[in-house]
């Protein structure tokens, strides 16, 4: 079986892309609280220097005509309180330089708005401006009086470095939590592949039944394709058990009557090379016979191991009767056969296939052995489950093929004289194997073999 | 120490190279050193000496030429003249915030700046090495009997108690005259209403007004004057014959100076300058500082009453010549009361 070529991870592609989404809203995060951040910090301070400016406007009074300006002490110390400033200000009527700095660029309000506000640079640092106005009656008619108050950034910045880092800190926070997300996002959104590849790989070599459990709609079209692929494999499964199973059923009565009529003619000649050859006739026929009866039971089990019924069995019982049926084979072969410890186990299973199985065993056994040989059957509990074990005094396997022997057609080296069909192995392991135990074949060391069937506990 | 010698104290004579008006000159140091830390200060030499003598002891191969100048001439010397000094050392807080906040001040920072209190630093530009009241000085003889005042309205009744005693005797600054005067009389205003009541009762005993706090001391001690108001705390303290007159910390409110130190925009060796503002601020701030102003003007008796200059751009206020102008002509009224 070849291995599929894996060509890149749905898993790791779905996290890759929820990363980098996750990534490119942090960075977005990040700009927007900072871009927030700075406009609110930058009308907190023009709302200051509002408040300042406008507080020097107020302290204009009119005195003999003429503007006096008493600059409140405050109006220069509130831009100073909270970090330390740099801080200008300038008092203008029109374009008339009256009080302050005479440098300070002015904002220029467009149309009626008052506040204006102006960033420039002034005495080599940067600096905000807010300029107010007012009109004023004087001496030569009405004009604007103009308030000028400017701030350094200091504060500000610090505030907004401040605020960089908080933001910073909540945009890889925020990575770090989608971070997580994406991870559960990722494993969720692969569970039903998962549980649809366990489920699969999970059943046993003859399970072609179609799936059954829900899954998502995305999966619905490669779980109906492959209930499809199971159900054509399935029926060519059957159909190719069901030609076996008739052609060794029609091949088997015609070979009946050969046999039949080859041994009449055997009995009737004399000429001692043509019973030789009748002989040998009889032999082969006997060995298609065989294979044939063992092909249908194979397909008999088969189809029962695809509907395995679980119903009680009384193991020991069946172990005691498998044996008497099989005692007269024995005892035509003069093969000692016995059941020498039996012990009461039920288990759960198909009890026609764990007789099959047996006597599949049994048969063997008798078959290989040689006269005078002696087998025996035991049943015992041990902590792994009920096994049953077939010893014989036989001649053994060759130990290079233990491994090979259950595969079907499969026959030991050292039984080419002996009529067989490679089945029997084969059929009691499937058997075993459906019934979730495990059939093992060993030399022992005095000679003959060991074939045990372990059925699980529980 | 073994560099350190007081050489030549040069009494310049006006006119001489610079425009601006030097009092004195003095040089300290060896005459061979390498490098020359330019102070310009208000500070007389006699007060500022140890600093200086500490400092040159630190550092070896440097000599310090110190420049003393008043507060306006500092101005000049810096804003108008553009001349090249390293620090700039001066008692006139709002003269010396406007040259910070004008741009011609360096900001400087050092772990020495980083532990000060924030009173004592301005935008890393201004520096407070002192803490200098304005007190109230009497002439303990001319008082006799008399309570000494604890409070301006101690004092305003002592006044109007006995005015015959007082007339002519009392005495203040001249605040169109002097820099630290006006600072005084401004902050003085901030503080209470009760300044303009005090400055009326002394007009209306034809107060004597003075350029300076020691002309006022001197006028105290020969009995020209029985009370001086607004007297700077350390000069008087720092004299030896402080046992004539009583120096007093008025307990309703005192006003304290800061004396600061700045460094020019274009000062020619500010890495020397920054190491003297370390020594200068280490030596003055903190645990085991070692004052200027003598230890027996003890501030933090009364720390509730003291009203520490604040150093900021609330200084450049009263430095607004509409704003002066005005306060100029009310002070005028009420201490001239012509």
């Amino acid at each position: 079986m070849s291995t599929p070529v894996a060509h890149g991870s749905i898993r790791r592609r779905l996290m890759l892309s929820l990363l980098a989404s996750a990534a490119v809203l942090a960075i977005v995060v990040y700009f927007v609280v900072q871009s927030v951040a700075r406009q609110v910090a930058q009308e907190s301070q023009d709302n200051v220097l509002t408040a300042s400016a406008l507080s020097i406007l107020d302290s204009a009074r009119l005195s003999g005509g003429e503007i006096s300006i008493d600059l409140p002490y405050s109006a220069l110390s509130m831009l100073d309180s909270i970090s330390d400033e740099r801080v200008f200000y300038a008092v203008r009527l029109e374009d008339e330089f009256l009080s302050g700095y005479a440098d300070l660029p002015e904002a220029k309000e467009d149309g009626t708005a008052t506040p204006a506000y102006l960033s420039a640079i002034f005495l080599g640092e940067e600096v905000r401006v807010a300029t107010v106005r007012r009109r004023m009656s004087t001496d030569t008619g009405r004009s604007f009086l103009k308030v000028s108050v400017a701030q350094t950034l200091s504060g500000q910045k610090r505030a907004l470095a401040r605020i960089s880092r908080t933001s910073m800190g909540i945009g890889a926070g925020f990575f770090l939590v989608s971070v997580l997300l994406a991870a559960l996002i990722s494993r969720s959104t692969i569970r039903p592949l998962d549980r649809l590849t366990s489920s699969v790989s999970r059943r046993g070599p003859k399970d072609l039944r179609p799936v059954a459990a829900p899954v998502p709609s995305e999966m619905v079209p490669l779980v109906t394709s492959l209930n499809s692929f199971m159900r054509r494999l399935q029926q060519s499964l059957m159909r190719s058990e069901d030609f076996i199973a008739e052609a060794a059923h029609r091949v088997r009565t015609p070979l009946a009557v050969v046999r039949t009529k080859a041994e009449v003619a055997q009995r009737k000649s004399d000429d001692p090379e043509t019973r030789k050859a009748l002989r040998e006739m009889i032999r082969a026929i006997d060995d298609s016979s065989r294979t044939a009866g063992q092909l249908l039971d194979h397909a008999m089990v088969t189809f029962r191991l695809d509907h395995l019924e679980r119903e009680e069995i009384s193991l020991h019982r069946l172990v005691q009767d498998t044996v008497e049926r099989m005692r007269p084979t024995s005892e035509l072969k003069d093969v000692t056969l016995e059941a020498t410890e039996v012990e009461t186990a039920v288990i759960k299973g198909d009890p026609i296939l764990v007789q099959n199985a047996l006597h599949n065993l049994l048969d063997n056994a008798v078959k290989y052995s040689p006269s005078g040989a002696e087998i025996h059957v035991a049943l015992t509990i041990t902590d792994d489950g009920a096994k049953i074990c077939v010893n014989d005094t036989g001649p053994g396997f060759q130990t290079d093929e233990l491994d090979k022997l259950p595969q079907r057609f499969a026959r030991g080296a050292n039984t080419q004289d002996i009529v067989g069909s490679g089945l029997g192995l084969t059929i009691a392991k499937e058997v075993i194997e459906a019934h979730g135990g495990t059939l093992h074949i060993t030399n022992n060391p005095g000679g003959g073999a060991c074939v045990s069937l372990l059925f699980p506990s529980s | 120490m073994r560099q350190f010698a007081l050489s030549i104290v040069l009494i310049f004579a006006a006119g001489w190279a610079s425009a601006f008006e030097a009092e004195e000159v003095a040089r300290f140091g060896p005459e061979d050193s390498t490098r020359e830390l330019r102070i310009i200060s208000t500070a007389d030499i006699a007060f500022f000496k140890p600093m200086i003598s500490s400092f040159l002891a630190s550092a070896p191969d440097t000599s310090i030429e110190y420049t003393v100048v008043s507060s306006s001439e500092l101005q000049k010397a810096i804003v108008d003249e553009g001349k090249a000094f390293d620090v700039a050392v001066s008692s006139a807080m709002d003269l010396q915030t406007k040259l910070a906040n004008d741009g011609l001040a360096q900001r400087f920072t050092s772990e020495a700046t980083g532990a000060l209190p924030d009173w004592a630093v301005w935008n890393d530009m201004l520096f407070a090495f002192t803490q200098e009241p304005a007190a109230i000085v009497v002439s303990k003889s001319g008082f006799g009997d008399l309570p000494l005042p604890n409070s301006r309205n101690d004092l305003i009744n002592l006044l109007r108690q006995h005015p015959d005693l007082f007339r002519g005797r009392v005495g203040t600054y001249d605040v169109r005259e002097s820099g630290l005067g006006y600072l005084f009389a401004t902050q003085d205003t901030r503080a209470s209403e009760i300044y303009w009541r005090l400055t009326e009762v002394m007009g209306a005993l034809d107060a004597q007004l003075f350029c300076c706090s020691s002309n006022m001391i001197d006028a105290v001690k020969s009995g020209d004057l029985l009370v001086a108001y607004n007297v700077l705390g350390s000069y008087a303290i720092n004299r030896e014959d402080r046992d004539e007159f009583a120096i007093i910390l008025p307990s309703d409110f005192t006003t304290v100076m800061l004396r600061t130190a700045l460094i020019p925009s274009n000062a020619p060796s500010s890495e020397l300058a920054a190491l003297f503002l370390n020594h200068l601020m280490t030596r003055s701030h903190g645990q085991d500082a070692q004052v200027l102003t003598n230890p027996a003007l003890d501030l933090s008796q009364n720390e509730a009453a003291l009203n520490r200059i604040r150093i900021g751009p609330g200084l450049l206020v009263f430095l607004d010549q509409l704003k002066k102008r005005a306060f100029l002509s009310e002070w005028e009224s009420a201490i001239l009361q012509k």
